[in-house]
């Protein structure tokens, strides 16, 4: 098992970015990596258990499934259910806490998974960087002051 | 109950700011409303449980005790125990988290307590901002505080190499072989920190080397275990130290003889606001070997009876002030009446002036027949039949160093005539892992700062005239520890 941890200052308030970030469907609005989604069989993006399938703008497609969700902490916990990067008991959490000098923001986002050990420091780096840190930029785009 | 929670963004890596905030005694440097902080009855200010009693700059008066602290985790709770000020069941954590994007830190900093009614606006206001917003304006403060030698810290930023003075030696031999050099040093890479020197310690080490019998170099190199200084830069990956940061190190490979080094930064650590370089320069290697020789190599107890060889030297009256402190009866060898009044000054009860090389004889009389529980020993080869004499039953013979000749081969049997043990330790493991350097250092800091080690820095020269340096103390002349001034 295996932990990747990348974390970030975003220049607005919890509140603004957790609304932009909750919506589990919301993918393809706020990363840069995403092109389209949808949730299955028809269900609320807010309702645990709800699936949410993506198609990364490089073609793989991701199946992953929300296990928790509190606007009370501003975090929310899914799985991986099907993805092509060859990663299994994938858990990850994106949390964000109110930074209280200067109205900012703490994000954090990680995730813990296994996979063979010959592949642990290109997933490290391509999840970490390639994923969590993109999303973090993409924030800071959106929220620049 | 009420709560209250605030967190901010610092400037400078976790590790950092742990390493202030950990100690529960630093808000007296950083925290722009404490006037004044002790811990209560000497324990060490990490020590869960520790109480620091401290008064605020308006007067009032707190008692404060540290719960938990995670290392690990950057954590640390606290409560109040008893204030001037009417808070009841005040309890507080600081939990550290780093940004990795940018290698800065956030600080979340939250309590809950109970206030007279009618007056939670007031408390809530005096808490959250007096003192957590009020703690971090002073400790970002503190953290860009200028420094003396670089007058402040955005000052000193050079990315190429710098040239600097230093002293060499230029092939193995006497004193004589030690001459001046123009040196260069390289800018920082990953894990490095470039140092201007303002004090380097002399120990009996650098001679060992100078003469070869240590292979720790190979001419022309620069010698020299020990220094303090500034920190000009540092390379990528370095976070528990920033330009302007005052520091210490003792270290292996030898090269701290010089005005600027470039070494690994594992090896450095952040110097107390109130250890003075000359102090650190001094203390890093030779008390940092006294705290490893007394409390990790034996751990010594009250009661012990300990023999201290060269007892008026570097090492000598450290270990005798130390030892007396712990509560032990400390025996030490000297080989002059001036050496051995100033080993009694640093707490030795009996000096044995051994000019003949004989001292086990006297050391039983001193004892009432006992020995020696433990024999610190930096003499080596020409002491040994002496030591195993002086040994008391089950006693441990130290042999740290070998300043009058190498040891030669033991037979285990010799020790199982009285079950002795012999000990030969060199500081360099024991401050191998990081954590563990980081203890002896602090240690050795808090054990000057509480009085059980006193320096006695009698001997500076220029750093050009190391030389002279190596022949006063391979002469015997010197007492205490000795500073190269560059």
């Amino acid at each position: 098992m295996i932990k990747v941890y990348t974390s970030s200052v975003i220049d607005a308030s919890a509140e603004a970015v957790w609304a932009h970030v909750r919506d589990f469907n919301r993918l393809p609005q706020w990363t840069p990596f995403v092109a389209d989604s949808r949730i299955e069989g028809g269900q609320p993006a807010d309702k645990i258990g709800c699936v949410r399938n993506f198609r990364l703008k490089d073609g793989g497609v991701i199946r992953e499934q929300l296990l928790a969700l509190s606007d009370y902490d501003f975090q929310c916990t899914y799985s991986i259910l099907e993805s092509p990067m060859g990663v299994a008991n994938y858990v990850a959490t994106l949390k964000l806490t109110p930074v209280t000098d200067g109205t900012r923001t703490f994000a954090e986002w990680w995730a813990e998974f296994d996979c063979a050990p010959e592949r642990e420091g290109e997933l490290a780096q391509q999840i970490g960087q390639g994923v969590f840190q993109a999303g973090f930029d993409a924030l800071k785009a959106a929220f620049r002051r | 109950m009420i709560k209250v929670v605030r967190s901010a963004v610092i400037d400078a890596p976790i590790e950092r700011v742990w390493s202030v905030l950990r100690d529960f005694n630093s808000h007296t440097a950083w925290h722009p409303v404490v006037a004044e902080s002790h811990i209560e009855r000497d324990e060490p200010s990490d020590q869960v449980g520790c109480v620091r009693n401290f008064t605020l700059r308006d007067g009032h008066q707190i008692r404060e005790q540290l719960l938990t602290l995670s290392d690990r985790d950057h954590v640390s709770t606290y409560c109040i125990l008893d204030a001037t000020l009417p808070m009841r069941r005040y309890v507080a954590t600081v939990t550290l988290k780093p940004v990795t994007d940018g290698n800065r830190t956030f600080w979340h900093w939250e309590s809950t307590f109970d206030v007279p009614r009618g007056r939670e606006r007031e408390f809530a206001d005096l808490v959250g901002n007096g003192v957590y917003e009020g703690g971090f304006a002073g400790f970002r403060a503190y953290l860009r505080r200028p420094t003396v030698a670089t007058g402040g810290r955005a000052a000193a930023r050079p990315a190429h190499a710098m040239s600097t003075h230093g002293v060499v030696v230029s092939r193995f031999g006497g004193p004589e072989v030690l001459v001046s050099a123009e040196l260069t040093a390289p800018a920082p890479g990953r894990g490095d920190v470039r140092v201007r020197h303002t004090a380097i310690g002399v120990n009996y080490i650098d001679i060992y080397v100078r003469r070869g019998e240590y292979r720790m170099l190979e001419p022309p190199a620069v010698p020299g275990m020990e220094a303090a200084g500034i920190v000009l830069d540092v390379g990528e990956g370095v976070a528990h130290l920033l330009p302007g940061d005052r520091v210490g190190y003792a270290c292996t490979p030898p090269g701290a003889y010089c005005g600027v080094r470039t070494l690994a930064a594992d090896a450095v650590v952040a110097l107390p606001d109130d250890i003075d370089d000359e102090s650190a320069a001094a203390l890093m290697l030779k008390g940092m070997t006294a705290e490893y020789l007394l409390h990790r190599t034996h751990r010594l107890r009250a009661g012990e009876t300990v023999l201290v060889h060269a007892a008026a030297g570097g090492v000598g009256l450290l270990l005798c002030c130390w030892a007396k402190a712990i509560g032990a009866r400390v025996v030490g060898t000297v080989g002059s009446d001036d050496k051995a009044r100033l080993a009694r000054e640093h707490g030795a009860d009996a000096v044995i002036v051994a000019t003949g090389g004989r001292f086990a004889d006297a050391v039983r009389d001193a004892t009432g027949g006992h020995g020696a529980d433990v024999i610190y020993d930096g003499l080596g080869a020409p002491a040994r039949d002496e030591n195993l004499a002086a040994l008391a039953m089950c006693g441990h013979w130290v042999a740290y160093g070998q300043a009058g000749g190498a040891h030669g081969a033991l037979d285990p049997g010799v020790l199982a005539e009285r079950s002795l043990t012999l000990s030969r330790p060199v500081l360099f493991h024991y401050t191998a892992e990081r954590a563990q350097l980081e203890a002896i250092a602090r240690n050795t800091f808090d054990a000057l700062r509480r009085g059980f080690l006193r320096l006695s820095i009698r001997h500076r020269y220029a750093l050009a005239a190391a030389a002279d340096a190596h022949r006063e103390l391979e002469a015997r002349r010197t007492t205490g520890q000795l500073v190269l001034m560059p």
